[in-house]
């Protein structure tokens, strides 16, 4: 009996990782459709709208670049919340995490300003590891110890990361020359040049992108050729079997935070070092980080909780927000727009994602080939 | 429908299904079954986990339509849609796991979904009266006004009797009516269903358990592979026929203990007490020694602690008063991890939960207790190469029927599943082995095999408590026989002097040696 399943078992399971991988991407055309129908209701020719998002992602090395360095944030966060959903905790402290790491790099940064550069940016990176880990970290001991539910704290210290942000460039890391000026935005300083992250290429493309896409990789090994790794997994998927084969459940569980929110932290401190060369605020999170604490958690689901799948998750993302302006230009769409499509993406791919684990459900209660029947509730017929 | 309607004021005398055939995606669950049942009669279905017994059961029910075949009453083709014409038929059905509201009385569950005399008002005291009717006629001792909740499962079965005879069936299908009951409860049962059939009900009794289905039923049919192998008057079948035609091929039923020479006790309980999960005393005192070489089978009714004592010992739960003494070391308080690097080994009662992660792959979960031992691991990094040939190698030892390591558990079957989780465990050589509940929902043959590798591990020295409410199981395996009752073991007796009458006495908690 057993052999007969060995043969369809095959091709069905290649046939249906390959419909896995592509779901997403037909999601998110069907997103753009219904946007389309939102353009033609604006009065704006959809074709000539997504051509000119197409250009302003893809059309020159320029775009490229940016597509790319839009990518790079939502890439370090969403691996870690690969890390994080793998271990079985929801991660929604993505802003306050890449925030932290920002702000804790900014310190050093404007601190040590006669260091080389090959002594203070791998420094300025460890301690925005460091401050994304603490700040995960909280939320892991809360959970672990306390039980204290993780979405709920990693969202107030959201809230904590940007209030701290906001005082520490409002005062003691203000930029002296706002200060002497009068003018008080709240910004700090240009850090020395030698915290600048090597450019790629003659654009605004830098080495992080690159680092990036290599902790990515590394993740992937950690998280499946590690025993580390493995008691992750196991903990996330199963934490009472875990427990009773000796694996410290709530050790893990606030590792995968602690872990996740380091990579945040990280891509903060790559955010200031790579590209602004400082650190500014509008107030919010959001204009720090351009929502990439949550477009991060999105790519994740998008390349399927899997570090490699996320890599190209964050470009698609990063093409949308970077495309999206340049549409926004050539069809006078009003920006909201943008936002709206951007949301549009988000619920087709979490939609279709929840479809087909609900078709899956389905297929795994009905009877396969080795357990037949048993009590199986006719759900699929009502 | 006319003939329906016309059916209704006659009894059923008899039903057959023909020809059913009945496809699930990747699998033949029936294949051309023939099947009949009278008024009268008490009908067994005999098959593994698997066989197709609850489908075609569940086609009789109207839960499943089948693909082909048809179901005649009293000779004229029906349609059964729905539970609900089933119901109207006369066809009634006890599934395995009831379902009542465990809030509302006995009468209150009964008139559930059913018309009131009294139109919008509710017509209890009428119900009522029929219930106490057909307790007596039946022999259902059942309290119309007690609450079900605060019934003991047994009574619980007797209100879902009560329910279907309340609505009219003639014919009842009891899907393995005896799992949840005591030896005792499984008399009673009896008594009633021989009352039932000889008051013209035909009955369908689905079982996998021999005995039960010797001494219940009229006429045997037993179902292997979705087809029928035979069916024949239970009067003419032995227990070994029906083992074989139900597995194909010859059983063991009893499994041969060779007698071993024991050794130093290597578990020890003292006065052990721990709270159930609603922080009650679930463990009230409970003390017992198992000794190398020795299995200690621990009876008793479920719920009566012996899920509490299992975790316990393993670490999953913090006694509360008590010491727990493994090979000598005062092992009370050690973490799980501790506990396994001092040689103890447990299969937990609900696999699933407690003892398998369903979407890790076969070889990932075989690793689970020692995937950071050498030479699995090297540093951080896992062995692959040598984690492959470990898990092939317990694949074929114990033989785990999967299509290979690296398939999800989750789609064995509960029998290998359960393969596993024995190869996992017994490969680690433990000096102390819990066996909790090791072949419940798990078919003949690989209860077989489960129950030959337990005894051969007794021979290599390990100490064996064995938690099971499956008497046959106990008395089949064990050295010695401890019964639990109310959290405190009421007595220990030696196998060869145990009987099923005195160790149901003792599970009822009437009897305290």
């Amino acid at each position: 009996m057993h052999q007969r399943v060995a043969r369809d078992a095959k091709p069905r399971m290649l046939m249906e990782s390959l419909l896995g991988a592509l779901t997403p991407l037909f999601a998110t055309l069907t997103a753009l459709l219904v946007g389309a129908a939102m353009l033609l209701i604006l009065g704006a020719n959809p074709l000539e709208a997504y051509s000119a998002m197409l250009r302003g992602a893809f059309g020159s090395t320029n775009a490229v670049a940016d597509t790319l360095v839009k990518a790079t944030p939502l890439l370090f966060v969403g691996v870690g919340i690969c890390i994080a959903f793998r271990g079985g905790v929801l991660n929604i402290g993505g802003e306050g995490q890449l925030v932290a790491g920002a702000v804790a790099a900014t310190t050093v940064a404007l601190a040590l300003p006669q260091w080389p550069g090959w002594a203070i940016i791998p420094l300025c990176l460890i301690v925005g590891f460091l401050a994304g880990a603490l700040w995960g970290g909280i939320a892991g001991a809360l959970k672990a110890y306390l039980n204290v539910n993780e979405i709920l704290s990693t969202i107030m210290l959201n809230m904590i990361a940007v209030q701290g942000m906001n005082f520490l460039l409002r005062g003691p890391l203000m930029d002296p020359v706002q200060i002497e000026s009068g003018s008080f935005i709240p910004q700090t300083a240009r850090f020395s040049t030698t915290t600048d992250l090597p450019r790629l290429v003659p654009t605004r493309l830098h080495a992080g992108a690159a680092l990036a896409v290599i902790l990515a990789i590394l993740i992937y090994i950690f998280l499946w050729r590690t025993t580390i790794g493995y008691r992750i997994r196991a903990v996330g998927l199963n934490p009472d079997a875990s427990r009773a084969a000796g694996i410290n459940v709530k050790r893990y569980m606030m590792l995968s935070l602690v872990l996740s929110g380091a990579l945040a932290g990280l891509g903060g401190a790559v955010q200031v070092l790579g590209l602004h060369h400082r650190m500014f605020t509008d107030g919010s999170a959001t204009g720090f980080t351009g929502g990439a604490g949550f477009n991060g958690i999105v790519a994740a689901l998008f390349g399927k909780l899997h570090p490699l799948g996320t890599i190209p998750a964050s470009v698609l993302f990063g093409a949308l927000l970077v495309g999206a302006n340049q549409m926004q230009r050539a069809v006078q769409v009003p920006s909201s727009f943008i936002t709206a499509l951007n949301g549009l993406v988000v619920v087709f791919v979490v939609g279709s994602d929840i479809l087909s684990r609900r078709r899956a459900r389905r297929r795994e209660s009905l009877p396969s080939a080795e357990v037949p029947a048993l009590d199986v509730q006719p759900e699929a017929e009502v | 429908m006319t003939d329906q309607i016309s059916l209704q004021q006659r009894r059923i005398e008899r039903v057959e299904m023909r020809g059913i055939v009945k496809r699930f995606p990747g699998v033949l669950a029936n294949d051309h079954i023939d099947f009949e049942v009278r008024a009268g009669e008490i009908h067994a279905l005999l098959g593994e986990n698997g066989a197709g017994k609850t489908t075609l059961m569940n086609i009789l029910y109207g839960l499943y339509r089948p693909d082909q075949g048809q179901i005649a009453i009293n000779g004229q083709v029906v349609a059964i849609h729905s539970p609900a014409n089933a119901i109207r038929l006369g066809i009634g059905m006890i599934h395995q796991h009831f379902m009542l509201v465990p809030t509302l009385s006995v009468v209150e569950n009964v008139a559930l979904g059913l018309p009131s005399s009294r139109g919008f008002l509710l017509d209890l005291d009428v119900v009522t009266e029929r219930i106490r009717h057909l307790s007596q006629t039946y022999g259902l001792k059942v309290d119309p006004a007690a609450m079900v909740w605060q019934l003991a499962v047994g009574e619980q079965q007797r209100v879902e009797i009560l329910k279907a005879l309340y609505r009219g069936a003639d014919l009842l299908i009891l899907d393995e009516p005896t799992a949840v009951l005591t030896p005792q409860e499984v008399e009673e049962l009896f008594t009633t269903l021989r009352r039932m059939a000889r008051e013209g009900h035909a009955l369908i009794f689905i079982s996998h358990k021999l005995h039960e289905v010797l001494s219940i039923s009229d006429r045997v049919t037993v179902l292997r592979d979705g087809r029928v192998v035979k069916t024949l008057p239970t009067a003419e079948a032995t227990r070994e026929d029906l083992a074989r035609l139900m597995v194909g091929r010859e059983v063991l039923l009893r499994v041969e203990r060779p007698p071993v020479k024991l050794g130093d006790p290597v578990l020890r309980l003292e006065d052990l007490w721990a709270d159930s999960d609603k922080g009650v005393p679930a463990l009230r005192g409970v003390s017992l020694q198992v000794r190398s070489g020795e299995i200690l089978g621990i009876a008793g009714v479920s719920g009566n602690g012996q899920r509490e004592l299992a975790e316990v010992i393993a670490g999953l739960r913090p006694p509360t008063q008590g010491r727990i003494i493994i090979a000598g070391v005062d092992t009370t308080g050690w973490s799980p991890e501790r506990l396994l690097k001092h040689g103890l080994a447990y299969i937990p009662e609900e696999r699933m939960r407690d003892g398998v992660i369903r979407d890790f792959s076969v070889e990932e979960n075989l690793i689970l207790k020692n995937h950071t031992d050498r030479p699995y691991a090297s540093g951080i990094f896992m062995n692959f190469g040598k984690i492959a040939e470990y898990a092939d190698n317990l694949i074929a030892n114990f033989d785990i029927r999967t299509p290979s390591r690296d398939t999800p558990l989750k789609n064995l079957s509960g029998g290998n599943i359960q393969k596993m989780v024995l190869a996992r465990e017994l490969s680690r050589e433990p000096r102390v082995l819990i066996a909790a509940q090791p072949t419940r929902g798990v078919d003949i043959s690989a209860t077989e095999y489960i129950h030959r590798q337990l005894v051969a591990q007794r021979a290599k020295g390990t100490a064996t408590l064995l938690i099971s409410e499956d008497l046959d199981e106990i008395l089949n395996l064990s050295d010695r026989i401890a019964v639990m009752y109310e959290g405190q073991i009421v007595g220990i007796v030696d196998q060869h002097e145990a009987t099923v009458e005195q160790l149901g006495l003792m599970m009822a908690g009437a009897h305290r040696t």
